[in-house]
């Protein structure tokens, strides 16, 4: 009973997780109509500006100020997407998708190296922070008192972007934009700052999840990679665009993965994009996507 | 797929294309006699990288499909090589390219028939997840596929064992190789051509232009469709069996999606317009790659701005760039 309890929270910590990131993507594909390649680059990039924060300036510190410094990372990635969405996506709106996707992609490759220029080709660490919240127990096992607080921010982020895009007349706004970005430039809507603002939401919220994730896991490089293949299988069978797909997708991946570690190790990415093409197949939308 | 920059027609069957061709042909075979084993290795390894970025423009250039998983066919050609000489002790290169022929229509066939259902960004991602399968594949069942060690791949004899690798294989490599891989691509681009510019290429740019149309016409998109994602699998796979022996070693690396982006980088960068982008694009990539990780651990940057320069500025990339110039030389004179 406790294992399963167990599986049940690391499930939870891989879709809070994968929830911030895939909700961050589907978020700017759903406004902006663009796969943005780069997504995971920027959930790598937060966890190192956190990792670096609280593990190399702040090292001395105590708790306190290092729970301040926790969001800095997230505040970085949104900053960059803020810098980034008019400086190299806004050319390519009115072309191909396929130049959309090359562009991201260079993106990806440009920001990979960035990583590396900045903080050097070993992983950073910030787990003391990790270390500093000790365990519970729960039952006979114990559990990392930090892992509750990823799961909180995550659920917490879920709530807080529900109630931003459907309670808010900025959500309003950009609900508008995602329908008919035409037609909300001819209601009076700035489709440019819809644009830059919703790629921001994205962004931060990317590095959201790699800052609050870094304390207990290193940031390496190459894990922005891999985070935007995850989410693109939470996407896919969420359905791109859709936040509630995202939270759906999130939950399954996480569950898929926890019992793919302890069970089938050897097949389980293959399974998870085996569940992707599936759910292709039957719902070519995803499961909450519009057709 | 709708695209607003017009599409050049290929000329009709001439002369010119032998015209232009030929000369190329015997340049590229003055090559290692003239120039050090190491530059002909290094053409050889793009002329074989021509071979997949070709196949993989029947696709994208004449389609309209953007696919992000080519690496899985050009892997699958790779490993089909690999397991060959792994489990059945067989060095003959013949062999080898008919087991990854035979291996890569098995896996296109069916991944096609998922994939062609869709169109556009869903498209590039069914295919990239379908890739990332046989990639975390290729990874785990390291008692199979050597894990992240890759499988090593010996000099194999060539033409029915005629010439053989024994001796010096830099010498093996930049001569009776080059000149296989020389043959091949030759054979390749010739196929590719009659294949673009057979009433079933004209039916794919069709479809590329204008879906419905081309459907009241009475073309069956969908098995087109199907069709030419297999013969450009197949030939992706065919550069990734000619590419095994060149390396010694095949790893998942060359299966993984970022690897599908190359292939996407090397075709646009030589203009997935024409029919000759994809073949200059490739091996223009292959000395940008050799040369940037030589030059610097940030290569990836450079590439990437290259990347980003190039979509911005250069969309038609080299080959379109240079005939717009050359047309306006010709304009002016």
């Amino acid at each position: 009973m406790d294992v399963l309890l167990i599986h049940l929270l690391n499930s939870l910590l891989y879709a809070s997780v994968l929830f911030l990131i895939a909700g961050g993507l589907s978020l700017i594909y759903g406004v902006m109509r663009i796969v943005n390649l780069a997504h995971g680059n920027l959930y790598a990039f937060g966890a190192y500006v956190t990792a670096w924060a609280v593990g190399s300036v702040a090292a001395g510190a105590s708790v306190p100020v290092w729970l301040v410094l926790l969001p800095a990372g997230a505040l970085a990635a949104a900053m960059l997407g803020a810098i980034l969405e008019p400086t190299l996506l806004r050319p390519f709106y009115r072309r191909a998708e396929e130049y959309q996707l090359l562009c991201t992609f260079g993106l990806l490759m440009i920001l990979e190296d960035v990583l590396r220029f900045i903080w050097g080709p070993y992983p950073l660490s910030a787990s003391t922070l990790f270390e500093s919240f000790g365990s519970l127990s729960v039952g006979e096992s114990i559990y990392p008192t930090y892992n509750f607080l990823v799961i909180g921010v995550g659920a917490a982020a879920a709530v807080f972007l529900w109630a931003f895009i459907y309670r808010t007349k900025f959500g309003v706004v950009l609900r508008a934009t995602s329908q008919n970005m035409r037609m909300a430039a001819a209601l009076g809507v700035n489709v440019n700052r819809v644009y830059i603002q919703a790629f921001t939401l994205g962004c931060f919220m990317a590095g959201l999840g790699g800052a609050i994730i870094v304390p207990s896991q290193s940031a390496v490089l190459g894990m922005g990679v891999d985070a935007l293949v995850l989410a693109f299988i939470v996407v896919v069978i969420g359905g791109l665009g859709s936040l509630e797909g995202a939270l759906v997708g999130a939950l399954i991946v996480g569950f898929v993965r926890e019992a793919g570690i302890t069970w089938f190790a050897e097949i389980e990415l293959a399974v998870l994009y085996l569940i992707a093409a599936l759910v292709l197949l039957v719902r070519p939308a995803g499961l909450f996507g519009r057709p | 797929m709708s695209v607003p920059a017009p599409a050049p027609r290929p000329a009709a069957p001439n002369s010119r294309p032998l015209r232009i061709a030929v000369p190329i042909a015997v340049l590229l075979a003055l090559v290692p006699l003239v120039l050090p084993p190491y530059s002909a290795i290094l053409l050889a390894y793009g002329l074989v990288m021509a071979i997949g970025a070709l196949g993989f423009n029947l696709l994208l250039g004449y389609t309209g499909l953007l696919s992000f998983g080519h690496s899985a066919y050009f892997g699958v050609g790779a490993y089909a090589v690999a397991l060959m000489v792994k489990y059945l002790k067989i060095t003959s290169m013949e062999l080898f390219l008919v087991g990854a022929v035979v291996a890569s229509v098995l896996i296109t066939a069916l991944f096609g028939v998922v994939c062609v259902r869709y169109t556009r960004i869903f498209f590039g991602i069914l295919t990239l997840a379908l890739s990332q399968v046989l990639w975390s594949l290729a990874f785990k069942f390291f008692w199979v596929t050597g894990g992240t060690d890759g499988l090593r791949v010996p000099t194999p004899s060539l033409f029915g064992g005629l010439v053989t690798g024994a001796g010096d294989k830099i010498a093996f490599m930049s001569h009776a190789y080059y000149y296989y891989v020389l043959i091949m691509f030759c054979a390749c681009v010739a196929l590719m051509w009659v294949i673009v510019n057979s009433p079933f290429g004209m039916a794919l740019q069709a479809i590329r232009d204008n879906e419905t149309r081309a459907e009241f016409v009475g073309v069956r998109i969908w098995r087109y469709r199907w069709v030419a994602f297999l013969v450009s699998g197949v030939f992706t796979g065919l550069a990734g069996a000619l590419w095994v022996p060149l390396n010694g070693l095949t790893t998942p690396d060359i299966m993984h999606w970022t690897f599908s982006g190359e292939i996407v980088f090397m075709t646009v960068l030589g203009g997935f317009r024409s029919f000759a982008g994809p073949i200059i694009g490739a091996v223009v990539f292959n000395y940008l790659k050799t040369y940037a990780v030589g030059y610097t651990v940030y290569w990836q940057l450079l590439l990437g701005a290259v990347l980003v320069a190039l979509v911005l500025s250069l969309p038609t990339g080299i080959v379109g760039t240079a005939s717009r110039l050359v047309a306006r030389f010709q304009g002016r004179s």
